[in-house]
């Protein structure tokens, strides 16, 4: 039996199923509950966010040089504009700035430079980043050659200590971390015990009290007449604490390797460090990135701690000029700024390290 | 004496000799008095019900197992607990696993070039063509630039064998190489395996395929709770098995 079929013309889709307001009606006012749920966030988030926006946008005083120009209701942000070399560069003399411009913008270039993948020469500048720049930076922040002043260590402070402390204890922490990974893995029984009884101590102990042993009780042990500088003594603090952290943050990667991946190598005649280092290494690195930026995040946020030894960083320099008799009760602005600082910097480092899983995994997954 | 000197000298000595080796994981005695001498060319396929000790057997050989009593001497070489000594008697084996283990995160070609470049510290220009070579050999030479997890399982196996042979081994230690594969893949691995045979390879092969035994084997070597039980040419091996357990093992594996 043969139909007679005519053909329909195809139609536009009905309204009430695409589009912004069929989204809305899908997602947030779906029936009574959400309804009232969504109305109450949407009440939620302006009655905060348009205070705020007022307060830090609108009716904000942005130019002037004291505190007789923050004559309108919002945010003071001339406090933040009159106090930002503070900020940035702490009690570093004023006409040896360049310097710390100089070290940082240096190392922009080659943190872009690896970061960035079309670049070539990546291994070079990974050596140049890793072992020529900490003596480049030391000897232009500190100084003391080339005709270049000293600089105390006391006199850094602001965000440059902040990143001094940050870089350190990332670049730092990452091989000795790597090292005692290894070396918890490993079957050589006082290596193995070595590595468990660092890597349990320093997980144990919080980062105050480091800090604290570091710039008090370390005196008491060294010989009269030895004194480490108190900068030092925080440097080598936090990295021998973020060396543990990072140490098991590496472990699980390396766990989840299969065994097949170095008896492979192993059966190839590679050595124990090349093993490590071409096959299992490299491979782990991959599933590691998530939990290595998360540790440079917090070790980032941490560095705040070194406030309580009297080292001055961003936060600290920036509670100290809230104590300053002419800027009193701007408090808000300062901790708002810094913390804007902190976020961009953390923020960031989670996004590239997005990109880079994403980068990893493409066509040779298994 | 250079290394050519040392392998005309042992022309006559055993490429694997396997003397009283005992082996235990804890309690349990996993290799049983194992003896065993493989000569200069020899093919051996070794079989046998799962968890006789075949693997563990052959993996003793390269070291990746360590075993706790007997001798065990490579190329003249005696297997010691010397690092330097493992890593030289590994020069002289080849090893070919069930999973392939190739390194994900290097390419067929980087996969065959690696070890030349890092053990043999040849040259990436040479090792590329002695890749080349060997990947041609195995027949897969046109996908040299793509990651291993792009392949299919035959394709992968093949790649290893060509990378294990890039290292100019002098015995081939074949681990299940074809357990893994899809049945339709088999063929293309066994292929290389017999030309590899033919061309005069020392092999020993733990498998299941008892058509390559027949064919390519000079002796089959059946094991069972740890011990070698019965050990003879192919022909009187199939045909005429002295065993009860040799017996009983072949109708299972040949009955279907």
């Amino acid at each position: 039996m043969i139909h007679n079929r005519t053909v329909i013309e195809a139609r536009p889709a009905p309204t009430h199923t695409i589009g912004p307001v069929a989204w809305l009606r899908a997602n947030l006012f779906s029936g009574p509950i959400n309804t009232i749920l969504s109305l109450a966030a949407i009440y939620l988030l302006v009655s905060l966010l348009v205070p705020t926006i007022q307060w830090a946008f609108i009716d904000a005083d942005w130019v002037g040089t004291s505190r007789d120009d923050c004559s309108r209701e919002g945010a003071c942000w001339v406090f933040i504009n009159a106090r930002i070399g503070q900020f940035i560069y702490g009690l570093y003399p004023r006409h040896e700035i360049w310097r710390v411009n100089v070290t940082f913008g240096l190392f922009a270039v080659l943190i872009a430079w690896l970061a960035i993948p079309r670049l070539p020469l990546k291994r070079w500048v990974a050596v140049a980043t890793l072992v020529v720049f900490p003596f480049v930076a030391f000897a232009l922040l500190y100084g003391g050659r080339f005709g270049l002043p000293v600089v105390e260590t006391h006199r850094w402070g602001g965000l440059m200590l902040t990143l001094v402390l940050a870089v350190v204890g990332m670049v730092a922490a990452l091989p000795i971390g790597t090292l005692l990974a290894l070396g918890r893995r490993s079957k050589m029984p006082i290596v193995k015990s070595f590595s468990v009884i660092f890597i349990e101590f320093w997980r144990g102990v919080p980062l105050i009290t480091v800090l604290f042993m570091a710039s008090v009780m370390l005196p008491l042990f060294l010989p009269t007449g030895m004194n480490v500088d108190r900068l030092v003594r925080a440097l080598i603090g936090i990295t021998l604490f973020q060396s543990a952290y990072m140490a098991e943050v590496i472990r699980g990667g390396l766990q989840a390797i299969p065994r097949g991946q170095e008896e492979a190598a192993a059966a190839l005649g590679m050595g124990y460090w090349k093993r490590m280092g071409l096959i299992v290494l490299p491979q782990a690195l991959k599933m590691m990135i998530p939990g290595i930026v998360n540790t440079f995040i917090s070790l980032f946020k941490d560095t705040t701690l070194v406030m309580i030894i009297g080292l001055f960083d961003l936060l600290g320099i920036v509670q100290a000029a809230l104590s300053d008799s002419r800027w009193l009760g701007f408090s808000v602005e300062g901790y708002a700024f810094a913390a804007l600082v902190f976020w961009i910097f953390c923020f960031s480092m989670s996004r590239y390290s997005q990109y880079l899983e994403r980068k990893l995994h493409t066509g040779h997954k298994r | 004496m250079s290394e050519q000197a040392i392998s005309q000298s042992n022309a006559t000595t055993p490429m694997v000799e396997m003397r009283g080796v005992n082996k235990w994981y804890g309690d349990f005695h996993v290799l049983r008095d194992i003896n065993l001498s493989v000569k200069r060319g020899e093919r051996i396929v070794i079989c046998g019900p799962s968890g006789s000790g075949k693997s563990t057997m052959i993996r003793c050989i390269n070291h990746l197992e360590e075993h706790q009593q007997g001798e065990i001497e490579v190329a003249g070489l005696a297997l010691t607990q010397d690092v330097k000594r493992i890593e030289e008697i590994r020069r002289h084996v080849g090893m070919v696993f069930q999973h392939f283990n190739l390194f994900p995160h290097l390419t067929v070609l980087e996969n065959c070039c690696l070890a030349q470049m890092w053990v043999q510290k040849k040259p990436r220009r040479e090792a590329e063509r002695m890749a080349m070579q060997y990947l041609e050999r195995v027949k897969i030479a046109e996908q040299a630039r793509k990651y291993p997890g792009q392949l299919s399982g035959g394709q992968q196996q093949r790649v290893a064998i060509a990378r294990s042979l890039c290292m100019h081994p002098e015995v081939m230690l074949f681990d299940e190489p074809t357990s893994a594969l899809d049945p339709e893949m088999i063929k293309e691995v066994l292929d290389v395996m017999v030309e590899l045979a033919e061309e005069g390879m020392t092999m020993l092969c733990v498998t299941h395929e008892m058509g390559f035994a027949k064919t390519v084997a000079d002796r089959v070597i059946f094991m069972d709770q740890g011990q070698i039980i019965e050990e003879n040419a192919p022909e009187p091996f199939f045909n005429n098995p002295q065993s009860e357990r040799t017996q009983l093992f072949l109708s299972q594996i040949l009955g279907h």
